[in-house]
């Protein structure tokens, strides 16, 4: 299963939260929850897109910022994969729009992924398996999402809206090599949304043990397997984050502390950002990080599957880390907004006469 | 035609790629066959700053159709590092905290769509720059 052994990095990455913050406390007022039924999400406000921006539009923000770090001609990225489940258009692919919007056009792969909240992942994992296979110098993998929830369900409390984005290339040069990575997927009914629908729905039973833990910790076992590492080995472990609980639970049971987790936990913070969830926290330990350093990342997508990856720092990183905005410039940029506002945001209200 | 006027100038709208004339050398945005200063038509395209100070604008409250729920619609004139001055929507910030003089940077936003079946037009906005906001 391994696909690669260090000959790919990561060359730049960014991030993109929107400006705007929903309390889920608000969310509570208006649903009648008490506190005990939503507060163990331990999650204090979910970022909301504006009414102008969309999983397109954070996608390009957040690749544009990797480029910016890359530091390289756009025109020589060979792949661009965009990883989503609230694509702008059924059929018309937003892959192609970010490509054009950066510079990559027209000598380029482009097309959109879908995985449930993994597919951003997937196109991290093609994008290092193009790169080794030396078919590309570059690729560009992005997680986007405006992650829907219907009003009124637990999702609703959680699900947020950010992007990430990461320059795939040659290990040298690289700011932090991929050494080993190591997929694990069943087909489970975990969550789902049927075409043409416009929120997802979850098989409660399914979401926790056969789903989320399962899988991450068979991809991170079997990473272990492969290559010989333990959670000692690694300095930062960062895992996908439907909310502030699971990830920390997943860290525990796989023998990682709290304190190897702490500094990609971003969805307490912003929500659970779906394509961009695990990644961004990979974008904010990567911020900060320092040459030598080893990071654990596995991101989780429903229908299930999970990806687990061995990410060492190299020196390129310090000088890049100053090259684009941090992630924490926009978590800390926030205005909150009341529910009433997050409906005309979010186009939940539909009253609205359409031309 | 919309769509079709959209598209063909879809590369200076995505990428902020103004004109530079090289009889006078001043730059301009959005790019036109002459240069609006000298008229020489002897002109190449250039990627303009994305920062600049916003120096006027005006807050739009009634929108009519599908761009309501943008309400309100702020539009900005903005001039850019290098002395360009454009027209753009403002975008991440509220009439209150508008000034002249502040400091703003482009950002990739929707402009417009098509109604729910149509297609949707991106382009660059600004909005206060990250950090000062």
């Amino acid at each position: 299963m391994k696909v690669t052994s260090g000959k790919a990095g990561i060359h730049g990455w960014g991030g993109y939260v929107p400006r705007y913050r929903l309390p889920t406390k608000e969310i509570a007022r208006v649903w009648g929850w008490p506190d005990h039924q939503y507060k163990g999400l331990n999650v204090s406000h979910k970022s909301v897109d504006g009414p102008d921006e969309d999983s397109t539009t954070m996608g390009f923000e957040a690749a544009y910022n990797a480029l910016l770090r890359a530091k390289i001609d756009p025109s020589l990225i060979g792949a661009v994969f965009f990883g989503s489940e609230s694509k702008v258009y059924a059929v018309k692919p937003s892959a192609t729009l970010i490509a054009e919007m950066i510079g990559a056009t027209p000598e380029t792969m482009a097309s959109d992924l879908e995985f449930a909240c993994r597919a951003g992942s997937e196109g991290l994992r093609a994008s290092l398996a193009l790169v080794s296979s030396g078919m590309v110098k570059y690729a560009l993998a992005v997680g986007s999402d405006t992650a829907q929830a219907e009003p009124g369900d637990v999702l609703e409390f959680t699900a947020s809206s950010g992007a990430a984005a990461f320059i795939v290339g040659p290990a040298e040069g690289a700011a932090a090599i991929v050494e080993y990575s190591y997929t694990y997927v069943t087909d489970t009914p975990d969550f789902w949304r049927r075409a043409e629908k416009p929120y997802p729905r979850h098989g409660e039973g399914f979401t926790g043990e056969p789903a989320y833990f399962a899988h991450i910790m068979g991809a991170v076992k079997g990473l272990f397997k492969k290559t010989g590492l333990k959670p000692e080995d690694f300095d930062y472990a960062i895992f996908h984050q439907p909310n502030g609980k699971f990830p920390v639970r997943v860290a525990q049971r796989l023998g990682f502390t709290y304190e190897q987790v702490e500094r990609g936990l971003v969805t307490p913070m912003i929500g659970n950002t779906y394509n961009a969830s695990a990644l961004l926290g990979l974008v904010r330990v990567l911020d900060v990080a320092k040459p030598g350093q080893r990071i654990l990342l596995a991101p989780f997508g429903s229908g299930a599957g999970s990806d687990a990856y061995s990410i060492i720092v190299t020196d390129e990183i310090v000088e890049k880390q100053k090259l684009a905005p941090a992630l924490d410039d926009y978590i800390n940029r926030k205005l909150e907004v009341d529910y009433a506002t997050y409906t005309r945001f979010r186009r939940i209200l539909t009253m609205l006469a359409r031309g | 035609m919309v769509l079709a006027r959209w598209w063909r100038t879809r590369i200076p709208r995505y990428r902020l790629i103004g004109a530079q004339c090289k009889s006078c050398g001043r730059a301009h945005y959005p790019p036109r066959k002459a240069c609006p200063y000298c008229g020489s038509t002897e002109l190449e395209q250039v990627m303009l700053p994305r920062r600049g100070i916003l120096e006027s604008y005006t807050v739009v409250q009634s929108i009519p159709g599908d761009t309501r729920f943008q309400a309100p619609i702020i539009v900005g004139l903005v001039r850019l590092e290098n002395g360009v001055r454009l027209v753009a929507e403002l975008t991440d910030v509220q009439p209150e905290e508008l000034k002249l003089g502040l400091e703003v940077e482009a950002t990739m936003r929707r402009i417009r769509e098509d109604g729910d079946n149509g297609t949707i037009m991106y382009g660059l906005k600004f909005r206060p720059i990250l950090g000062k906001s």
